[in-house]
């Protein structure tokens, strides 16, 4: 087990490594560098200032060079003026020393967000952290919900309450976080005025049920479908089993047997199949926070992005790609420890 | 100015009346379906439950909006009206003496017009994009399959690596004005549009190669077919003109293949490897046929009842990521009519109009659960047999 996680640990390092290269290199693309250039002067700037701007900045280094820089494998080397030979520090708003050093990645260094002014770790933990309390209050509606769906409809398959839950979950995944958020805000919102459709208060009040009821319904209920679909497949599959047989002839009473036998062996699959909703749950993420302006990681994401801040584009990237692999580890383990039969090598 | 304005029944008339080509087509093709149930095999299948039905008949609905938009729609997508500006459902243009049928938006347009001629973007593109992907995921999925060792890691490893990308991060990194400035769209197409003439090259040569006539004309047509629109579509070079793409069109494409290729791959890979040994698999190889044989002819149409659920399925998740790009705002034109975009324009003045927000907004969800009940059914009765 213990070789079959470091295994994976490599893997998933190897991974990251080549997923930041690809994004490095496309932050690194001509355009987006003239992008980030007049975003960081003005928009009329010529094409001779833009490009000396790129120079001083170390823009203009070799590619490898810079992607180990980033790293932390090469030295960052501060501006350094030409005529007088003295050297300033690149980005003044960020502290950075005016010598040579090693400043990347496994230093522990995220580098400088050129949009927001600040150490991208600044700006990339608090807003991390404000996408935990919505993620963790959509597990919280989400995983209960859905589970519940899919136990009473794969109880007793082929009922009507099974087909009428079955189509309402077919539903569900049928509609996109950009499509539920504008239901539920023009329902809640616009006609009944009972919630709040922007989460922007949020961020610097606290979080309330007026404000953060709309966010947490809309991200959970595109979820709910598929995994209450799971659910019910896995119910189903577990009450053809001898054993439910078996307890039911033994005169056990239906809801004791659903309890007691069939429960347990149907939510080993629903655990993996939540575990791999992380993906598609950062999906959600940006567009819920975008679409309800809550500053979260989406958010900062979608900022980055927008203005090909470079530094705290490649931190949302490695931060997102960590949260997919680990999640799919998570999952791989724990199906293995949940279900005694998997074994692995 | 006042508008006139309709009632809710003038508007619900109005709408149903204006769909009149679509539900005739319905009606046409219901008939035929229920008249020769017995004979149409899978396809017949489907109109036995409830849910097969609505799924058909709404993937049909939209099939039908998208080929008689021109119909079907009062008002060019892109006109304006300026007295017609946020005005309410049922307003009606003085001019022409035609309805806003569901409103006016922001910019004085038809909010009906644009959801139907927004459906021939989605129908056009969704089952496009899923097309190709299959294509790319079923030809590198087979070998990966069915050799497995280090073609099968190296793939697999290809294949997690863009899946370990959170869609949109990749949309974001992929689909930009500036990206559409270096020829990487241009490459990338040149990658994916080959796989569908190297896989239906292979079909046929496999298959056919002791039968050299038949096999000519097989591979001059597919290299005549393929080769034009390849043309076409990646070098903008069709001799005849008639296949073009605009340039971030292509880029909306090659995303959307792109991201959607390692899942087809993934599967296809999960079906051979359980096929592969089965006794006809092993009865093939006795006989000495080439393993691209085996993989093709006897390996894929075993496994096709899961691949036809997956790409309905697929092609709603299409829809969904093409709805996506359209809300970040991503690749599609401002203007463009597609229901993605009207759900941003719409969503920014929720406070004010809440009209225009709806109909793509339903016309996006009807179109997926359509295509999610149409799997549904057909799992059902692939699982059947």
């Amino acid at each position: 087990m213990l070789g079959f996680i470091l295994r994976r640990l490599g893997v998933m390092a190897l991974t990251m490594l080549c997923l930041t290269l690809v994004v490095f290199f496309l932050v690194n693309l001509e355009p987006n560098l003239k992008k980030l250039a007049i975003s960081q002067l003005d928009m009329r700037s010529s094409a001779a200032e833009l490009e000396s701007w790129l120079q001083k900045n170390g823009y203009r280094q070799n590619f490898f060079v810079r992607y180990g820089q980033w790293l932390g494998v090469v030295q960052k080397q501060p501006n350094v003026d030409p005529e007088t030979g003295v050297s300033s520090p690149r980005f003044s708003y960020c502290d950075e020393p005016a010598e040579p050093y090693y400043g990347g990645i496994l230093q522990g260094d995220f580098g400088c967000s050129t949009k927001f002014k600040v150490p991208v770790a600044e700006k990339l933990f608090p807003a991390l952290g404000a996408t935990g309390i919505l993620m963790f209050w959509v597990m919280v509606v989400m995983v209960p919900v859905a589970l519940l769906i899919g136990v009473l409809a794969g109880m007793r398959e082929g009922t009507r309450t099974d087909r009428t839950l079955s189509v309402a979950s077919i539903a569900t995944t049928a509609t996109p976080e950009y499509v539920s958020g504008v239901i539920f805000a023009v329902i809640f919102a616009s006609w009944l005025g009972w919630l709040n459709g922007s989460a922007a208060t949020a961020t610097r009040q606290g979080i309330s049920f007026y404000n953060f009821t709309l966010p947490v319904m809309t991200m959970a209920i595109y979820g709910i479908g598929y995994i209450a679909r799971m659910t019910r497949a896995s119910m189903v599959e577990v009450m053809t089993q001898q054993y439910i047989r078996t307890a039911r002839l033994k005169g056990l009473g239906f809801r004791a047997v659903v309890i007691k036998h069939a429960l347990r062996n149907a939510l080993i699959a629903p655990f993996t199949v939540i575990m791999l909703q992380f993906p598609w749950l950062l999906t959600g993420v940006v567009i819920v926070e975008v679409m309800f302006r809550y500053q979260g990681f989406g958010f900062t994401l979608v900022e980055a992005a927008s203005n090909n801040d470079i530094d705290l584009l490649l931190g949302c990237s490695l931060v997102s790609v960590f949260v997919v692999l680990s999640t799919q580890l998570i999952s791989d383990v724990g199906y293995a420890y949940l279900n005694p039969r998997i074994r692995v090598q | 100015m006042q508008v006139e304005t309709l009632g809710i029944f003038g508007i619900i008339f109005g709408v149903l009346a204006r769909f009149w080509p679509v539900w005739i087509a319905l009606a046409i093709i219901l008939f035929f379906s229920l008249r020769f149930r017995e004979r149409l095999g899978l396809y017949g299948q489907l109109f036995e439950t409830g849910v097969g039905v609505a799924g058909v008949m709404i993937c049909f609905f939209w099939l039908f909006t998208a080929i008689f938009a021109g119909t079907v729609a009062p008002f060019d997508p892109l006109a304006q009206f300026p007295i017609m500006k946020n005005v309410l459902p049922g307003g009606i243009e003085p001019e022409s003496g035609q309805a806003f049928l569901f409103g006016g938006d922001r910019l004085a347009r038809d909010v009906f017009s644009r959801m139907v001629y927004g459906s021939q973007i989605v129908l056009i593109i969704a089952p496009a994009a899923t097309l190709f992907a299959l294509m790319v995921g079923t030809t590198l999925g087979l070998p990966a399959g069915y050799y497995g060792g280090r073609i099968d890691s190296f793939l697999s490893f290809l294949a997690n690596l863009v899946l370990a990308f959170p869609v949109i991060l990749l949309f974001y990194l992929l689909v930009t004005p500036g990206i559409r400035e270096t020829p990487i769209p241009q490459w990338m197409a040149g990658v994916f549009f080959i796989f569908p003439i190297v896989f239906f090259v292979t079909l046929f040569w496999t298959r056919y190669r002791s039968r050299p006539q038949l096999l000519a004309i097989q591979l001059a047509l597919t290299l005549l077919i393929g080769g034009w629109a390849y043309l076409g579509l990646v070098f903008d070079a069709d001799p005849l003109g008639i296949i073009s793409i605009s340039s971030n069109q292509l880029n909306i494409f090659v995303a959307v293949v792109f991201a959607s290729a390692p899942g087809v791959f993934r599967i296809v890979r999960g079906l051979v490897m359980d096929i592969k040994t089965r006794d006809y698999v092993a009865a093939a190889q006795t006989r000495g046929e080439t393993p691209w044989y085996i993989m093709l002819w006897e390996v894929l149409p075993n496994a096709r009842g899961p691949l036809i659920v997956d790409v309905c399925l697929r092609i709603g998740y299409t829809t969904i990521l093409l709805g996506t790009l359209g809300y970040f705002g991503l690749g599609l034109a401002p203007e463009s009519p597609d229901w993605g975009t009207g759900i941003k324009e719409s969503s920014r003045l929720l406070r004010a109009y809440v009209h225009p927000a709806l109909p793509p907004v339903f016309a996006l969800m009807s179109f997926v659960l359509g295509l999610n009940l149409l799997a549904d059914a057909l799992r059902e009765q692939s699982l059947k047999d």
